[in-house]
């Protein structure tokens, strides 16, 4: 099977190139990660990319593929078309090869204050949540924080010193959602303006790019719908 | 050049839920606190964990601790510390509080209190019904805690050092640990960041195996540093082996398919943890099922072509209670064996999983050393978690415990640490010498030649442990295993690096690893040979029985001289009488 992947070095290349390896002995089920670490491993040791959990729970190997952006370890090899071209996540700084600088990523998910916040005394015990309440957190909180939607939307591309990005937005949902969270006026406040949030034109990219099934859009949606509520 | 140097009160070494919950306590007790992570702290292996954490609530069926208590020293064959674990199940519901109110979205009940499902090894009232103790997100319970510390942490201004690798600890002469030698991956820089206290809380070593549950990452680095820093590691031989990982695979499904129903058949339709365990059948402890697993597949009544694994059966739980309550491993079944548990069993085998030895400690967190008498903390030393050894866990682990043994002893240890530094309260001064001697671990991988590979190597020592080291022991097989382990000790002197680059070289860091697992391999292979009976994790079968005169202790092991030796089990509870040990059945 033939691969071509982004190489880039800041310390001996003046540009990125794609290089090609073939890979013989593609095992049943084997993932796109499975293969890179076997390039690594067999034929190139100085391949860099990140990687961890293996079953996709833990977010670092977000790449770009045929295109598309996805996590290496759950896309089997099997269902992608020949030769696979493996980029880095798009929009994102370079560092070497595979991997990018997500730190404009980790700014907008940290400056949504993603935490739960509560200006009363604490119970002794749990706070109280009916399932009712507890299921509209389901498809938010799942987030793995890998950046597959993020750098797939166009917004972001245009905007992303101002936007905060699907990943963020999903974040901000997620605390606007919880019937525990008592600074949801705040939450909404911070999101008004032309930017943060209302760059969205909800092109869908991020749907589309989650590796999770999420959908960062209609949790966008959500956040309006309050907005309007709370105007009302 | 020199070197570049950061200096804080406290440095915690690694960002899963154990290192986060004692960083969050430091940094809200206004300590400055840095916490070195090789990787991002959303993805340390907290992250994976799915079925829950332990807390007797009571919110579904009648609990208290000390039925807690009970089970998890008989969970651990009679070998944990019993001050630890009362300790442990009396703050297990106050701490699972703490993370609810911290913002985990923990799964709920009709009445809107937490959802709690039954686990393996819990009983109510000492050994008796099965109990529901088991506080749980879905199946994501893991992920759910893991990102609500993380973001505590956002919120306390915690100080991350994101991406760097830690090389080494640095100690003086008088033995105190003064902080550690790191890397920062992505620019290939050291960094030495000194510190008045460190924690090590770097999780465990499934990649010991060739076939385990565990991420890429965890390669026992901290458990590693502690070997080279002259202390012992403790009950290495305990690996825990999950009765249910993905055959051939090793992703985990999860233990709480079986608490929500789920069992497992071998080739012939059979339920036979109905003979193995009559009472808690499917839901006895990891040990005992992963036991029968291996057993029903050496004596043929595997499944598949092979007969090398079993099925665990969900189908009849019902699609409702699968898409609600195991979302996760239904995910995981789909994409890795293809098959949709709500219709198919899952094949599934015992898989490495948890590494119940580690660096002994005692229950503040304190890592300590045997002196003439007794034992010692090490000052300035402190480690929770995976890598550390309480030992609340003892020889064998009960499913629930592990989430709840890092935020339970992270809290601990972020207490103490606030207590260490109202005395000391000035950096000793740096020793160079320790200093010139973690660098030289460091540049060992600038050498050029030709030689060895780390990925070659590494893949030897996972299939020498997969093979000598796994469910069923003997001396026989462990003697074999002891010499081919000493044989890649030497080869790792032959292994060299292609890439010598600096820019986010991760093969440097593996090597590095490699060098971690080596030493942890050679601890438990010669930590498993020494000790002649059957208890928990460690099955011999050359010696069936446990054997409480000689074996009712903990083993400890040192680099220097590859020496053991053992110390006393604390059967002695904080406030309540001690469960003797009993014949352990389920």
């Amino acid at each position: 099977m033939k691969f071509r992947i982004y190489r880039y070095n800041p310390e001996t290349d003046s540009e990125a190139v794609m290089q090609e390896y073939i890979l013989e002995d593609i095992t049943p089920g084997m993932m796109l990660r499975d293969a890179l670490l076997r390039i690594k491993e067999e034929q190139d040791e100085t391949l860099s990319f990140r990687h961890s959990c293996g079953e996709g729970v833990c977010g670092s190997d977000a790449i770009n593929i045929n295109g598309h952006n996805g996590l290496g370890c759950i896309t089997p090899v099997s269902e992608l078309k020949e030769p696979v071209d493996i980029r880095p996540l798009p929009g994102r700084p370079v560092v070497r090869d595979l991997v990018v600088d997500m730190s404009q990523f980790y700014h907008h998910y940290r400056s949504v204050k993603p935490y739960l916040t509560v200006y009363e005394p604490e119970p002794e015990v749990e706070y109280l949540q009916s399932p009712e309440d507890r299921d509209k957190l389901d498809g938010l909180y799942e987030c793995i924080l890998c950046g597959c939607c993020t750098t797939a939307c166009p917004s972001f591309w245009w905007n992303p010193d101002k936007f905060r990005g699907p990943a963020a937005l999903l974040q901000a949902a997620r605390f606007i959602e919880d019937s525990r969270d008592q600074a949801t006026a705040e939450r909404l406040e911070d999101l008004e303006g032309p930017y943060r949030m209302f760059r969205c034109h909800t092109i869908m990219n991020c749907a589309d790019a989650c590796p999770k099934g999420l959908n960062p859009t209609e949790a966008i949606g959500r956040i309006k719908q309050r907005m309007l509520k709370d105007q009302s | 050049m020199t070197l570049a140097v950061r200096k804080f009160d406290t440095l915690v070494i690694g960002s899963g839920g154990g290192g986060l919950r004692a960083a969050l306590q430091l940094s809200q007790a206004e300590a400055n606190v840095a916490v070195v992570s090789k990787v991002f702290p959303t993805r340390s292996h907290t992250v994976a964990a799915q079925g829950g954490i332990n807390a007797a609530l009571a919110n579904v069926l009648p609990d208290n601790w000390h039925w807690h208590m009970y089970d998890t020293v008989k969970g651990s064959d009679y070998l944990g510390d019993q001050d630890a674990i009362e300790y442990m199940c009396r703050a297990a519901s106050h701490l699972v509080y703490e993370l609810e109110h911290a913002g985990v979205p923990f799964s709920r009940l009709d009445n809107g209190k937490i959802y709690q499902r039954p686990f393996g090894g819990q009983s109510q009232d000492f050994g008796g019904d099965q109990a529901a103790r088991t506080c749980a997100a879905a199946d994501r319970t893991g992920h759910a805690i893991l990102h609500s510390l993380y973001q505590q942490n956002i919120r306390a201004k915690t100080h991350f050092f994101d991406e760097y690798f830690a090389v080494d600890l640095v100690k003086d002469e008088q033995g105190h640990i003064l902080g550690a030698l790191t890397i920062e991956i992505e620019t290939g820089e050291p960094l030495l960041i000194e510190a008045k206290t460190t924690l090590l809380a770097t999780g465990g070593a499934g990649q010991l195996f060739c076939n385990n549950t565990n991420a890429h990452i965890n390669t026992g680095d901290g458990i590693a540093m502690a070997l080279r820093a002259g202390i012992p590691v403790q009950d290495m031989e305990f690996f825990q082996f999950h009765p249910t990982g993905i055959a051939g695979k090793g992703m985990l499904m999860s233990e709480g398919a079986r608490g929500e129903g789920g069992y497992l058949v071998n080739k012939d339709g059979e339920r036979f943890m109905e003979r193995y365990a009559p009472h808690a059948k499917d839901l006895a402890s990891r040990d005992v099922v992963s036991r029968a697993v291996a057993t029903e597949i050496r004596e043929g009544r595997g499944c598949g072509p092979d007969g090398d694994y079993v099925l665990l059966k969900m189908d009849h739980v019902g699609e409702e209670v699968i898409a609600k309550r195991l979302p996760g491993i239904r995910a995981l079944a789909e994409t890795f064996a293809g098959i949709d548990p709500a219709k198919e069993p899952v094949p599934v085998s015992p898989t490495a999983h948890y590494t119940m030895g580690g660096i002994p400690t005692n229950r503040y967190g304190q890592v300590v050393a045997p002196v003439d008498v007794g034992e010692e903390a090490i000052p300035g030393l402190y480690a929770v978690g995976e890598c550390a050894c309480v030992s609340v866990h003892g020889a064998n682990r009960l499913g629930g415990n592990s989430l709840l043994d890092i935020v339970v002893f992270g809290r601990a240890a972020g207490n103490h640490i606030i207590e260490f530094l109202k005395e000391h309260r000035y950096h000793r001064p740096m020793d160079q010498g320790s200093v010139d001697k973690a660098m030289v671990n460091l540049h060992r991988w600038d050498r050029k030649g030709e030689g060895e590979t780390v990925g070659g190597l590494r893949g030897e020592l996972q299939q020498v442990m997969d093979d000598y080291c796994s469910v069923f022991r003997t001396k026989e097989i462990l003697t074999e295993g002891v010499q081919k382990i000493l044989e890649i000790e030497k080869r790792l002197n032959n292994v060299y690096l292609r890439d010598h680059s600096k820019i986010f070289n991760t093969a440097r860091i593996e090597a590095m690893e490699l060098v971690n697992l080596v030493d942890l391999a050679v601890a438990t292979m010669i930590s498993a040979l020494a000790r002649e009976e059957s208890r928990g994790a460690h099955s011999r079968m050359d010696f069936p029985e446990r054997d409480d005169k000689h074996w009712l202790k903990h083993t400890l092991y040192y680099k220097e001289g590859k020496r053991l030796d053992y110390k006393p089990v604390r059967v002695k509870p904080l406030t309540v009488e001690s469960f003797p040990p009993k014949p352990r059945v389920y």
